[in-house]
């Protein structure tokens, strides 16, 4: 059992389209959890949220606020307060890393890059539009149609010179790839291009938001290395990927529940 | 929703005035629709005839344009031509002609398929602002004039313009005070309910009446804003919602922002004050209406200066704290001229600027949503810290 004396314990509950996260925080993180949303944000939500208070041993009445974000914050009527992820990533890569100045954030259904100015406030932000250019779902959808899973996409991508592909569309992407293949062309080649067309699509939207050192990568597909290290060549800056890069936004989120029940500040 | 008695009277404007319409015309009154704030009303009212605003600011008739229409078309001009193609306009149902500009490619198009349906007179607009633009504008002002001369048989003597911009400029007062009592804070009416009267007034015949109308609701609005009434509180994040033509129907955008606690306190677009620049009372009336529309700052001017100051003003006159621009999926003027906007709002207002491109369909409400709650957090974790 963490100790008594450890001050307001909050809860931030990040319910992507993908994968739902929740972060219990303390002085620093005592638990955390993930689980897949599937259809039904809200039981998703609510399951996170025990197994998270589980992992840090604390029972859910010492919660002082339980903050929502992501897509499905709409869904769970017991949070104190529902934030986007765009406020809540920009926090906890503050909290993480003070020298952010840039968020790169892939999730399930969107990209988006955050400018952070010096107190770590959001100063400018873009996001792909409804499309499924750039996200976590295209690279699923690309990994699918090579029939590797999304850590074996990553990791024959780094093997290889990438094969250009001129479309970012989700579907035309796949048609594309599905021809490659027809002509016979190497896979590891094809899924450097995949990544590469990841890459271009966050280069369209850092011409908006410029993309300022230092640049922190967040969200699910943070995880996978392989990945990093071509969006990182690609982009020609240097990512900087946090331990749990998926937790990002929960952690924004529970630090939200921190500043309205304390005069707590991440700073 | 405000709830006051002028209010209602001009929201159902829209709605009560098709029958009014219909029994002017019987009587052999002249009707002349518009899309556009280039269109000069005061040839037409100076003709004797009365200008209606035509509708395009619904998604409704939008499957039935793209029958013919591009889908990748913006959705005003696929609205404006849903509506004619469908006859679901009274407006246009009962025009006896209609008033068009070459704003964009796309409407110029457009309003070659037009003519088709409805007699019609396009006034070739200048894309620049100079002096050589301005005697071609004031050319067209005069093939306009002739035009309604010769269709109604009538003479626009200099006296009638004279009187007719009188009557304009009187129209165009009477919009601005109602905007500007806006810029109270907190402001005594939602963007949604402004918005509502800015659209539904140009639907009414009577200029005189929506006049008065109008200038009703504005002391009533200053009388609850001196007694602090107000939808909104003092620390209520307020837009200025710049960009293309909203109405009601088209307003999306504005239901998001206020949904997630802001305050539109202002719209640039051109129903809104783009609108309020009054013509030149002195001098030639037909050089003066040349100089004044000309001077309209639509994005489809290059360059477009006008529209940077106008911004510019509105942000300081209206306190906003922040400018969120709208522009329409494949409008191209207006899309292009957000990155010079935002440069121009960063280096001289230093406010927070967001751009939305979307279309009329519900399909991005969520979206939106994330966008401009995150703008909103942003903007109120600026005024906290």
């Amino acid at each position: 059992m963490p100790p008594n004396d450890q001050g307001p314990i909050s809860v931030g509950i990040d319910i992507g389209s993908t994968a739902t996260k929740a972060v219990v925080l303390a002085d620093r993180v005592l638990g955390q959890a993930v689980t897949p949303t599937g259809w039904d944000p809200k039981k998703a939500g609510l399951q996170v949220l025990d197994e998270a208070l589980e992992a840090a041993g604390v029972a859910q009445d010492r919660v002082g606020a339980i903050i929502g974000t992501g897509y499905g914050r709409i869904s769970l009527p017991i949070f104190t307060r529902r934030v986007t992820e765009i406020t809540c990533h920009a926090l906890g890569a503050h909290f993480l890393h003070p020298a952010t100045r840039t968020v790169i954030d892939i999730g399930g259904q969107d990209c988006k890059v955050i400018a952070l100015d010096e107190q770590g406030a959001v100063s400018d932000f873009i996001m792909n539009d409804k499309c499924a250019a750039g996200t976590g779902r295209f690279l699923q959808v690309m990994a699918a149609s090579l029939d590797v899973s999304l850590e074996e996409l990553g990791a024959l991508a780094a093997t290889a010179e990438p094969v250009p592909l001129s479309s970012m569309c989700t579907v035309f992407a796949e048609s594309e790839v599905i021809g490659l293949l027809a002509r016979g062309v190497e896979k590891a080649g094809i899924a450097a291009g995949i990544i590469d067309t990841i890459a271009r699509r966050l280069h369209c939207l850092a011409g908006k938001v410029p993309l300022r050192d230092s640049v922190i990568f967040t969200g699910g597909i943070a995880q996978n290395c392989d990945i990093c290290e071509k969006i990182a060549a690609s982009l020609s800056t240097e990512l900087h990927v946090p331990a749990c890069p998926q937790f990002v936004g929960a952690l924004g989120a529970a630090l939200i529940g921190h500043e309205i029940t304390t005069s707590f500040s991440p700073e | 929703m405000i709830k006051t008695e002028t209010f209602a009277e001009i929201s159902t404007l829209r709605e009560r005035n098709p029958l009014v319409l219909k029994e002017a015309r019987e009587n052999g009154l002249r009707v002349v629709g518009t899309y556009c704030l280039y269109s000069p009303v005061e040839l037409v009212v100076a003709a004797g005839a009365v200008a209606v605003s035509l509708c395009g600011t619904s998604q409704t008739p939008i499957p039935a344009a793209e029958k013919i229409l591009p889908r990748n078309l913006c959705p005003l001009i696929k609205s404006s031509y849903g509506f004619a193609v469908t006859d679901t306009c009274p407006y246009f149902h009962f025009a006896d002609l209609i008033l068009a500009e070459t704003t964009c490619d796309g409407k110029k198009k457009m309003y070659e398929l037009l003519s088709a349906m409805k007699p019609l007179h396009v006034m070739q607009l200048p894309q620049t602002q100079d002096d050589t633009a301005l005697t071609y504008w004031t050319g067209e002002m005069l093939r306009l004039k002739r035009r309604l001369e010769e269709m109604f048989g009538v003479e626009i003597t200099e006296e009638k313009l004279r009187e007719a911009i009188r009557l304009m400029n009187d129209e165009r007062r009477s919009l601005q005070a109602l905007q500007d009592v806006c810029r109270h804070v907190p402001a005594p009416i939602s963007g949604l309910d402004m918005l509502t009267v800015l659209h539904n007034r140009g639907f009414s015949c009577d200029k005189r009446e929506v006049i008065e109308l109008v200038d009703r609701l504005t002391a009533e609005l200053q009388d609850m804003a001196t007694a602090g009434r107000s939808p909104y509180t003092p620390a209520t994040p307020r837009i200025l919602l710049s960009g293309v033509p909203i109405g009601i129907g088209s307003d999306k955008v504005v239901r998001i922002i206020e949904d997630c606690g802001a305050s539109v306190v202002c719209f640039e677009s051109c129903t809104a004050y783009k609108k309020v620049d009054p013509v030149a009372s002195d001098g030639d009336p037909l050089a003066a209406l040349a100089e004044r529309y000309l001077r309209v700052p639509c994005s489809c001017m290059s360059p477009n200066q006008g529209r940077m100051e106008l911004v510019e003003k509105l942000v300081r006159d209206f306190r906003a704290d922040g400018v969120v621009d709208l522009t329409w999926q494949a409008c191209h003027t207006y899309n292009i001229e957000s990155a010079s906007l935002k440069n121009h709002v960063r280096n001289t207002s230093k406010v927070p600027f967001l751009q939305i491109e979307t279309d009329y369909s519900a399909s991005d409400t969520e979206q939106l949503k994330v966008r401009i709650e995150a703008f909103i957090e942003m903007i109120c974790r600026k005024k906290i810290a």
